[in-house]
């Protein structure tokens, strides 16, 4: 690795000086990207700036009406050893218990994951399936987009060179929903995904009637995908293997996949279909629960 | 000369402290600048476990921290699992069910499975599995690893 400063801002407000003192800065949250970036000459930045001293990144809290913000540092294990969390939102569990190995998921984190903007990062499909936002922060002050209009392409996203991500929020669900994570790999832990899924489902009151969806599916795009024409394809419908066969035709369609070592078009493009396909099926299971 | 941080951390339950380079990962840090060579480097890019250790309690790879990053925090390191001359049932173990051949990943699933075993000492086959997944092992084979973690944490059972 090249000669690089460190610093380890306190506040939001030391990041913001920190980012604008004339160097190029990459932040360091888990590392378990960054640092492997950097050593392997990857990228180059004259700066780290290491995110993990900021309290509004380290901390996450329930919101008054039941949402969950979620600090950009805060470790997947920190996350998914949360009852409460199990409890209440098990889509985030899908996702954070599924990165990595176990020394991954004691530094890596959702601002990580969301930061380093690959098109198969993990935790993105699932976050969109639950409707997440995210807050940027810069010294002009903040700015909250959903997480599907934070990606412009690999590795890119609407970063400002002054801003970071402090949190992740992922607003309350209705009372009869049910989201679900998954992933397809070709081997059982450790891989990055061939094709990754995160679906929501709403039942009505009485749970016969599905009054929405959302559909994101990873790996497939330049980005992670949004499919809101599959989700709006549900909304209205019963829960048939025909409705949910339809909607995962639609999110078979949206994908534009690359042929590459881990999968061709084509794997890809059935593997969309059939990952749509369970992934509504137990959003569906957990709605009923609900 | 490039210009080296001052870090003061908790190492193997001695407060330490020392210089190192920003862009030094803690692994470089532990094997060439404390000559703690104890933990092993296999692929130096987190896929491997060989540089496990414990930071506060938790197990991360050495090779994705840096070693600035250890300023205030608690590491331990696979020197620091025995007590004096007293091995750890997981490095006893380790030996009486034969769990390693060149031992280059020994120290890496050590610290990992200790890092399981002190929160959850009950754990069953199917969860050790589970744990030791970024462990990587290109010589022994899992089952004697597994075996030899699943009888240490009857002998610590026993012991507690
Ligand atoms: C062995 C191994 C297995 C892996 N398995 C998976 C897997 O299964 N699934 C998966 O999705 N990924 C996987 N990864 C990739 C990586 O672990 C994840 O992307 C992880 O979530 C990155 O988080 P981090 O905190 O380590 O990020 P870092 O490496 O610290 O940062 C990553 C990027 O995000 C930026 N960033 C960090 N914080 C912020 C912030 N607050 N605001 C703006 N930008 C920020 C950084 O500038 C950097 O570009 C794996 C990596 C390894 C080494
Ligand atoms: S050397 Fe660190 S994980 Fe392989
Ligand atoms: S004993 Fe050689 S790599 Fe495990």
């Amino acid at each position: 690795m090249k000669e690089i400063d460190y610093l380890a801002p306190s506040s939001l407000g030391e990041a913001y000086a920190a980012l604008s003192n004339g160097k190029t800065s990459a932040f360091l949250a888990g590392g378990t990207d960054i640092i492997v970036q950097l050593r392997e000459g990857r990228k180059q930045v004259d700066q780290l700036i290491d995110v993990k001293h900021i309290p509004e990144l380290i901390s996450y809290a329930w919101t008054g009406d039941g949402g969950l913000e979620i600090g950009a540092s805060v470790p997947f294990a920190e996350i998914y050893e949360d009852d409460e969390i199990v409890r209440r939102l098990p889509a985030v569990i899908d996702c954070a218990t599924l990165v990595g190995g176990i020394q991954i998921q004691s530094r890596a984190c959702f601002g990580g994951n969301i930061g380093n903007s690959g098109p198969a990062a993990d935790t993105v499909p699932a976050l969109i399936a639950l409707g997440a936002t995210l807050t940027l922060g810069s010294a002009d002050g903040t700015r909250d987009l959903p997480l599907e209009d934070f990606f412009t392409g690999p590795g890119q996203n609407v970063l400002g060179p002054g801003e970071l991500i402090i949190k992740v929020n992922i607003p309350p669900q209705p009372a009869n929903s049910g989201s679900f994570f998954h992933r397809f790999i070709p081997r059982n832990e450790m891989d990055i995904a061939v094709v990754n899924v995160g679906a929501r489902i709403d039942l009505d009151a009485d749970g016969e009637r599905i009054e929405g969806a959302r559909i994101s599916v990873g790996a497939v795009a330049p980005t992670p995908l949004y499919v809101a024409a599959a989700g709006d394809a549900l909304a209205g419908e019963t829960p048939t293997e025909d409705t949910f066969a339809r909607a995962a035709d639609i999110a078979a369609e949206a994908a534009t996949p690359i042929t590459d070592m881990r999968g061709s078009i084509a794997q890809r493009v059935h593997l969309t279909r059939v990952l749509t396909y369970r992934a509504l099926n137990r959003a569906l299971e957990r709605a009923r629960e609900a | 000369m490039p210009r080296r941080a001052h870090v003061q951390t908790t190492l193997n339950g001695e407060e330490i402290d020392f210089l190192c380079e920003p862009r030094q990962s803690l692994l470089e840090v532990l094997r060439d600048e404390l000559n703690l060579t104890g933990t092993k480097e296999g692929c130096n890019n987190g896929n491997c476990g060989a540089c496990s250790v414990l930071m506060d309690g938790r197990v991360v790879n050495s090779c994705c921290v840096l070693g600035v990053e250890a300023e205030g925090a608690a590491v331990t390191t696979i020197e620091g699992v025995a007590e004096g001359e007293t091995l750890h049932p997981l490095q006893q173990c380790f030996l009486e069910e034969a769990a390693l051949q060149c031992g280059v990943c020994t120290p890496g699933f050590i610290v990992a499975a200790k890092a399981l075993l002190d929160s959850e000492p009950d754990a069953d086959e199917g969860r050790v599995r589970h744990w030791l997944a970024g462990n990587l092992c290109r010589c022994t084979g899992y089952d004697k690893i597994v075996r030899a973690v699943l009888k240490a944490s009857e002998m610590e059972e026993v012991t507690a």
